[in-house]
């Protein structure tokens, strides 16, 4: 469709994109992305016939730029610049209307129902038909920019150029636009170029994306290989990492902002001093968010926390909407759900257990209620019925130090691992089976660590904090058995 | 399908035309019938209708009267339309192509330029062979042309968006410039060229049919010349980058249209001085009340562009009668305030 062989050029003087050559295939829908002066609109203005090129070819379908007339180009291009300026008032519909200018043939260029057919369906399908006769000085940003969208889709064109189509748009827009595109270029096999600021959503939307550094081609490639963070960070010279997108198969870019001075160099740690023990209630409060992994009621998954709960309910507890009522506890006694991992307990809170270890460069703080009143042992577990009690194994590991995903993921293996072996030393048995327990129905965990000091990569049973966690958690486990049990006996 | 839509469209400029027409009837009946010696309507339409068809009879009409319609007040009134007319339609042109609703041939300079070329013409006593009295106002339009081209080419310079005020200002800056030129010429000729001062400020009057003779064939080819560009001054008008995504042909447009500009304010300057603020109010005026279409707007300011010379014409010759007034003087007292609320307005958008 579209073939761009060796190009050189730009402005006067330096030329600002050098030796660029790609190919665009019929109906893809195509990004480029780039840094501020890499060269993504002088492209872009050389595809459209605004600026010349001084060496290369253009091809489109087959036939080279140059000999197209500008009525020619016009039919088979369409450009949604960035800013479109309109110094008098026209109406929408007049606006559109020039779309069709290179479609209008002779000298009186007579506007005909295949015109107004076309107008008509642009403005229905970019949802601009309501406000037709309207001013377009009138309109918003991101309505304009529709209406400029229509005027571009009115010249029926086979290509549509599109310079940061989404920099107006309010969110929902923005995905509106996108969704267009995308749907067009996929069922009409419309051929979308179009620049990105935005890597996430050329990500998301795009088949293949072009990335230029210094007016040269970094990478021609699908979204997953050009969106790599190594080279992310090396085009774009700044901090970014690389997540995996909660619904769809496209990766994610975010950036991660520079710490201030006061606070790399400030490193809190939490300990003994941060713990709470109320009626019924276990709060840890850390002074400023945790990252955490956990299984808990609210704040479950990974994220950001800053309020850690272990509430006390009745045996019988028996909600529908567990977690609602959950959210709407923590809300009650003045914390907010959003920043609050909170779990559930039948044990009394006091018989708590918890140790901090210090080992040189990192430490942790291990937080563990336990009752074993549901003692389950995982291996035969299908003798249990189905029945959602308040959980009574809850473990908090609070890691001062920086650790890794796979850091978090071991950290659970490692807990759950001691966890399982403090059952067996107090011979607990699975009152369903009799044989010993490996924990109990509703056991619940949460890693939180710093994220600050000491790199931790791993936290494998052997490593440095394997060997603290296992430890920490083996103990207090055996400690919080223990005083449950001793409780009972009274 | 295609005709009704023609119908429904036409119908709804209709009003536009027919109003504008009124006005410029109303505007040459008055002009032809008010003055020392006033006429009445209906002779002037006999009168007229005689001169047109002559088996029509003149009787019990008044041979002074005939005299004062057919060899003063008819080719006055006329002039004064065809330069008003070639003013609005320059300006709305200007206006279009160079985005910027306060472009008009006057405050870019080009009429200067037309000025400069006419005084340069008289002041060298050049004649091109063969142009006869056309020389006048070919050398005009070739000095408009020049200065509209430097002019554009100097704003370029100076930022290359070409905002509207820069345009303006470097309008201004060429005025002057042309302006102090032309003084000098004056200065430095004798007392015959004095009298050139008072055709600079620009008059209709004692002029004759051979004045209209030498701006009738400028008026129809720049008129027509942007009649055929109106779509692409209205592509124009979103940016010449948009009108060539469009499919203009812009360099070859854009070129049409300043020659265009250029021939009908040349040869209005030649056979009339500078007349300012025309360009600007009309065009203005015409918009607001039916839209910035191009392809109504150009004839509609043709329309209502002469007959608000002719009533400008009108008013600077009767209002302090006998002494007639500059119809510059007219044309700037309504047009510079115009020019100050159209720059307030747009500030006050921005």
């Amino acid at each position: 469709m579209l073939s761009v062989q060796q190009v050189t050029g730009g402005y006067a003087g330096a030329p600002v994109v050098k030796n660029i050559s790609f190919e665009v295939e019929k109906g893809e829908l195509f990004g480029i992305l780039g840094p501020n002066g890499s060269g993504k609109t002088t492209i872009l203005k050389m595809l459209s016939g605004i600026l010349p090129h001084k060496s290369g070819d253009i091809l489109i379908k087959g036939k080279n730029l140059s000999q197209y007339t500008p009525k020619e180009l016009a039919k088979i291009i369409a450009v949604l610049p960035q800013h479109s300026s309109q110094a008098f008032s026209y109406t929408v519909k007049e606006t559109v209307s020039l779309g069709r200018y290179a479609h209008q043939k002779g000298w009186f260029q007579s506007w005909s129902s295949k015109d107004e057919e076309a107008v008509n369906r642009v403005m229905e399908q970019t949802g601009i038909s309501h406000f037709q006769d309207y001013d377009i000085q009138q309109l918003s940003g991101g309505e304009r920019q529709r209406v400029f969208l229509a005027q571009a889709l009115a010249q029926e064109p086979e290509i549509l150029l599109l310079d940061e189509p989404t920099n107006h748009l309010d969110l929902s827009y923005q995905k509106e636009l996108l969704d267009l595109l995308s749907v067009w270029s996929k069922d009409c096999g419309l051929t979308v170029i179009s620049i990105f600021h935005d890597l996430n959503l050329a990500g998301l939307y795009c088949d293949r994306l072009l990335l230029l550094e210094n007016g040269e081609v970094n990478i021609n490639h699908v979204p997953n290989e050009v969106l790599k963070e190594g080279r992310i960070r090396e085009v774009y010279r700044t901090k970014i990492e690389k997540l995996p997108h909660p619904r769809v198969p496209a990766p994610q870019m975010v950036l991660v902002p520079q710490r201030s001075q006061a606070e790399s160099q400030s490193v809190k740690r939490i300990d003994r001093s941060s713990l709470e023990v109320k009626e019924d209630l276990l709060v840890l409060r850390s002074p400023f968010p945790l990252k955490t992994m956990s299984s808990g009621v609210t704040g479950s998954g990974t994220g950001w926390n800053r309020i850690f709960l272990n509430r006390h309910v009745s045996k019988n507890y028996d909600c529908s909407d567990h977690r609602a009522e959950m959210a709407d506890f923590v809300r009650e006694i003045g914390f907010e759900p959003g920043e609050t991992v909170g779990m559930m307990t039948a044990v009394y809170v006091e018989d708590y257990s918890s140790k901090f270890y210090e080992d040189g460069t990192f430490s942790v703080y291990v937080v563990v209620t336990a009752g074993v009143g549901n003692a389950v042992d995982a291996s035969k577990s299908e003798a249990h019925s189905y029945h959602l009690t308040p959980g009574t194994i809850n473990t908090w590991v609070f890691v001062n130090g920086n650790l890794t995903e796979e850091a978090f993921i071991q950290c659970i293996m490692t807990a759950t691992e001691a966890k399982t072996r403090a059952l067996y030393d107090q011979k607990v048995k699975d009152a369903v089976t009799g044989t010993i327990a490996t924990g109990t129905s509703t056991d619940s965990i949460m890693i939180a660590a710093t994220q600050q000091g000491e790199n931790l990569e791993y936290a494998g049973t052997i490593t440095p904090l394997g060997k603290v966690v296992g430890k920490g958690v083996y103990e207090c486990t055996v400690e919080a058995i223990k005083k449950s049990q001793r409780r009972i006996k009274r | 399908m295609q005709k009704q839509y023609i119908r429904t469209y036409l119908n709804n400029k209709f009003l536009a035309y027919i109003t504008a027409a009124a006005f410029l009837l109303f505007a040459i009946l008055m002009g032809i019938s008010i003055g020392t010696v006033s006429v009445h309507p209906m002779t002037i339409i006999r009168v007229i209708s005689a001169e047109l068809f002559p088996f029509i009879s003149l009787e019990n009409t008044d041979a002074m009267h005939s005299n004062i319609i057919m060899n003063i007040r008819l080719p006055r009134v006329l002039l004064a339309g065809l330069v008003g007319a070639s003013l609005a339609i320059a300006g709305a042109a200007f206006q279009g192509l160079l985005r910027n609703p306060l472009a008009d041939p006057y405050t870019i300079g080009v009429s200067s330029g037309a000025s400069l070329g006419a005084v340069l013409t008289l002041f060298l006593g050049l004649s091109i062979p063969f142009a006869g009295m056309f020389t006048l106002p070919l050398f005009s339009i070739l000095f408009s042309f020049l200065t509209i081209f430097a002019v554009l080419l100097f704003a370029r310079k100076i930022e290359r968006s070409m905002k509207v005020e820069t345009i303006i200002l470097t309008g201004i800056i060429f005025s002057s410039f042309l302006g102090a030129l032309i003084s000098l010429m004056i200065a430095l000729t004798g007392e015959e060229l004095r009298q050139i001062i008072g055709w600079l400020l620009g008059s209709v009057s004692m002029r004759g049919w051979a004045y209209i003779k030498i701006i009738i064939p400028f008026f129809v080819l720049g008129a027509i010349l942007l009649l055929v560009n109106s779509k692409e001054l209205n592509a124009m008008s979103f940016g010449e980058e948009k009108a060539q995504h469009i499919g203009v042909d812009v360099q070859k447009r854009k070129m049409m249209v300043l020659i265009a500009g250029s021939i009908l304010t040349g040869a209005a300057v030649a056979v009339s001085g500078t007349i300012g603020f025309v360009g600007l109010v009309i065009p203005h005026l015409t918009r607001l009340l039916w839209g910035p279409d191009h392809r109504h707007l150009l004839p509609l300011s043709i329309l209502m562009g002469a007959g608000f010379l002719i009533i400008a014409d009108l008013v600077s010759r009767t209002i302090i009668a006998p002494t007639e007034l500059p119809i510059g003087v007219i044309t700037a007292i309504i047009g510079a305030p115009a020019f100050a609320i159209i720059l307030i307005k747009r500030k006050n958008k921005l």
